[in-house]
């Protein structure tokens, strides 16, 4: 029934340094049906949303967001993270369905 | 003698536009004027605390063409450590057909309290956040986005 949840792309800064304060940049494709839409024959066009994106670093939680209809088709988040040492990303994005599509980035520090 | 009353009434008339302007600034600055969905929105993560107002910036454009993608960043006036940071912020949109747009769950590591996304509006509106901080304050940002296309679908 949920529309697959699309390619998500992700962008780390490519120089970093400890201590330094980055942005990381998120995006993934997806329709945001709010469910406030009807069809050509006036059926309401059922929700179907990416709900939960959870970014965690090395295994904790780092930064997290609950999203509801108003969020725009196609979601881009972005956060600030702290490099303070080497790691990995994970990036989990999860629809109204459960289903969950991950990504991952290596951090690096020069 | 003449002077006198005229002197009063124009003291009254001061007086009173002066209390006026203070009668319509206020609902603005106490976060009144909101519609009743959105205040319950607000209550229901607040658990009735009234937010103070300030530390939570929203950054909009003031003038939105397209409302289906608006883009918003919201930042709070915190140091981030782990004794004393932003823990969630709540982002309201005061006449969309549901006031709520996302919540935003901070920690220490993230070294600046900010995030950015973006959003729908379904017409000109303000655009509400409250944060969360670790010692349980409660804070208030608004702005006005004026739309001229709105996005909500039909």
């Amino acid at each position: 029934m949920a529309a697959p949840i699309g390619q998500p792309r992700v962008r780390l800064p490519a120089q970093v340094r400890a201590g330094e304060v980055i942005e990381i940049r998120t995006l993934i494709s997806h329709a945001m049906e709010t469910g406030q839409r009807r069809d050509q024959q006036g059926n309401v066009i059922p929700r179907d949303i990416i709900k939960r994106f959870v970014a965690r670093f090395e295994g904790e939680q780092v930064f997290a967001m609950d999203l509801a209809p108003a969020i725009s088709a196609n979601p881009y988040i972005a956060f600030p993270f702290k490099a303070e040492k080497p790691g990995t990303f994970e990036f989990t994005w999860t629809n109204d369905a459960g289903e969950e599509r991950k990504a991952t980035a290596e951090l690096k520090l020069a | 003698m003449k002077t006198g009353p005229t002197t009063i009434r124009r003291r009254h008339l001061l007086a009173a536009a002066a209390g006026g302007v203070a009668i319509a600034a206020l609902p603005r600055a106490a976060g009144a004027e909101m519609q009743p969905a959105t205040t319950e929105a607000i209550r229901k993560v607040t658990g009735g605390k009234t937010p103070q107002e300030g530390r939570v910036t929203l950054r909009l454009p003031p003038i939105a063409e397209n409302g289906n993608t608006v883009p918003v960043t919201v930042s709070v006036d915190s140091p981030m450590t782990a004794a004393d940071h932003v823990k969630t912020v709540h982002l309201f949109a005061d006449r969309n057909p549901t006031p709520d747009v996302a919540t935003f769950h901070f920690t220490p590591a993230m070294g600046r309290a900010q995030a950015d996304t973006r959003m729908r509006l379904g017409q000109t509106q303000d655009v509400i956040a409250v944060a969360e901080m670790s010692d349980g304050s409660l804070w208030m940002g608004r702005t006005e986005v004026k739309v001229t296309i709105g996005g909500c679908g039909g």
